[in-house]
């Protein structure tokens, strides 16, 4: 049994480290360019010189593959550092403080979880033009709620242990004591909330690509590409496959290790 | 479903419910006014061409429109405006007021967002009491792997994919459009089929919690049958968790309902607000948000009302 789940964190944790490493290294290894046309050639299927076919202007579509992982990845990953950022400094101080302090945080939360998250950044995107790094800053503005709902949770069950109490009595300041002695008990499952929070941002991302609203031409990333495949799809359908494949099983890979990782902590706590 | 309404509301509930109502309406005004300045404080218009228009016919454009006026004037009479039901006319569809637009788009976006609910529901909490029965057994492991991969593939993927499959491989179905009720097939499933997947994985672990109770054991030692124990008091209790499920899920239905709409070209609200967006039609952006966030706001509520009924003790958060 603990070599199975062994498994089921080793599998998906290779395949991710792979994608990341092709995504990373990929495109030094190509001869071609992410934005190299070749308008004679247009669009061709799967050969051995264009491994995944070109697209309609003659672009290699395994160098725009590799190339928009990397800003798929980029984005996600650090907007998702960004959200657990935002979300376990929030959590931790609306844990740690009784009363109206706590109450007012988390009723603001409850408040701007109900609002449509998504319009404000597709008005934000249009209005401030395409611009990656606002995506980021966008996305993790949006999706900090759920680890500071989970910090919290997690802060008030531990601020009440022993050796909180010892810390406070010897004099620790707040700060020291939630960093020093409640921020490393967090960690664990703060992690496994951000594996499993990595998809949604992901899946964010690729959406607000495919609306035509995030990285711009000649720049790629997976939406992008999988809107771009899906509206040539009767006629060449490897510009939809592959893309959609890349981006599918790496969605699938985030969410089995968080599903795996969350089965871990729970068992280790029985 | 007497057993819903074993207790009812009582003044106090009422007094919580008002007060959430009245914030609500405080939150609907506050993204208005958000928005209203977000995209005003921006250069571009709805004016902006490809081709340059000569700056009179612009200036008299934006006489007509009130843009000339100062921002606070404008807000002012938009407020005014609002609180008399009225959004004012659309910029970029002349002659059009964002009312008509908007009456015209909605019951489009609606329907096909009933359809994929019906859809997520029949489909999800059947697999996952099925799931949760034969928990361990390999047709378990078999439709919860499916459930995970459903959640996984987005539905910008799932849309080709059944275009292709069932529209120009199998040819049942037109590839797009919204007329004919064997044009909503395909949209519908591609916008409910992730929502279905994500409702079987929940009913399924709600199911096994309560399945493991000592409950069910009482009730098997009484005599009944394992489909009244699981059907009538299993999902009964699971029941709750789900419909506060429910809720996030029909504001997560809105916003695929972008991706579905562009996909099968169905002309509904959703593609129309990207498409005010781009176009800067002022108007148009201010009433779709509005009307968007008034269903989200409404729904939470309903929701919260809903799992208030079902299960009195719940705690006011």
């Amino acid at each position: 049994m603990q070599k199975m789940s062994n498994l089921r964190i080793k599998i998906p944790l290779y395949y991710l480290i792979l994608i990341g490493l092709l995504c990373l290294l990929g495109p030094f290894l190509l001869s071609y360019n992410y934005a190299e046309q070749n308008l004679v050639l247009g669009a061709s299927a799967p050969s051995p010189n264009h491994l995944m076919g070109t697209d309609p202007l003659g672009r290699d579509l395994l160098a725009r593959i590799l190339y928009g992982g990397r800003i798929t990845l980029l984005i996600s990953f650090s907007a998702t550092v960004l959200a657990v950022f935002i979300g376990v400094i929030y959590g931790m101080i609306s844990g740690f403080q009784d009363g109206i302090v706590d109450r007012l945080m988390m009723r603001f939360v409850d408040m701007v979880y109900a609002l449509p998250f998504i319009l404000f950044v597709i008005l934000f995107m249009v209005t401030f033009g395409q611009n990656l790094f606002l995506l980021f800053l966008c996305i993790g503005a949006v999706e900090w709620m759920t680890i500071a709902r989970i910090t919290r949770s997690q802060v008030r069950v531990l601020k009440y242990k022993a050796f909180i109490e010892v810390a406070r009595c010897l004099g620790q300041k707040p700060f020291l004591i939630l960093s020093k002695h409640l921020l490393p008990n967090l960690i664990g499952i703060i992690l496994v909330y951000s594996t499993l929070m990595a998809p949604s941002i992901m899946l964010l991302e690729s959406f607000i690509s495919f609306l035509g609203l995030g990285v711009k031409a000649p720049m790629s990333s997976w939406g992008l590409l999988i809107k771009e495949g899906s509206e040539t799809l009767e006629i060449f359908p490897w510009l939809f496959f592959f893309p959609a494949f890349f981006f599918s099983t790496t969605l699938l890979a985030l969410n089995f290790l968080g599903d795996a990782l969350r089965d871990q902590t729970e068992v280790l706590k029985k | 479903m007497a057993w819903c309404f074993r207790q009812t509301m009582n003044l106090s509930s009422i007094k919580v419910l008002l007060k959430r109502i009245l914030e609500a309406i405080l939150v609907l005004f506050l993204i208005i006014s958000l928005v209203f300045f977000m995209i005003r404080s921006v250069p571009g218009g709805p004016f902006d061409t490809e081709k340059e228009a000569a700056p009179e016919v612009i200036l008299a454009l934006e006489a007509q429109y009130g843009l000339d006026k100062s921002l606070w004037r404008q807000y002012f009479s938009f407020v005014k405006n609002l609180i008399q039901g009225d959004l004012g006319p659309s910029f970029k569809y002349a002659g059009w007021s964002v009312n008509e637009l908007i009456f015209q788009k909605l019951p489009v976006s609606i329907e096909l967002g009933f359809w994929a609910l019906l859809i997520a529901i029949c489909f999800g909490i059947p697999l996952g009491i099925s799931s949760a029965i034969r928990s361990g057994h390999i047709s378990d492991y078999f439709f919860i792997s499916m459930a995970l991969i459903g959640i996984c593939i987005p539905s910008f993927v799932i849309g080709p994919l059944l275009q292709i499959a069932f529209s120009i491989h199998f040819g049942w179905f037109p590839l797009i459009g919204w007329d004919h009720y064997s044009q909503k097939i395909l949209p519908s499933f591609t916008l409910g089929l992730g929502y279905a997947a994500v409702i079987a994985r929940l009913t399924r672990t709600v199911m096994i919690e309560e399945i493991l109770k000592n409950y069910p054991r009482t009730a098997r030692a009484k005599g009944l049958t394992e489909f009244r124990i699981h059907m009538i008091h299993c999902f009964k209790n699971g029941l709750t968790a789900i419909i506060a499920y429910l809720a996030p899920a029909i504001s997560g239905l809105i916003s695929g309902s972008f991706v579905v709409e562009t996909i099968f070209h169905v002309p509904g609200l959703g593609r129309f607000f990207v498409n005010a967006a781009i176009n800067r039609d002022y108007t148009m952006i201010l009433g779709t948000t509005l009307i968007y966030s008034c269903m989200i706001i409404g729904l939470n509520l309903f929701a919260d009302g809903i799992q208030k009924i079902i299960n009195p003790m719940q705690q006011d958060r």
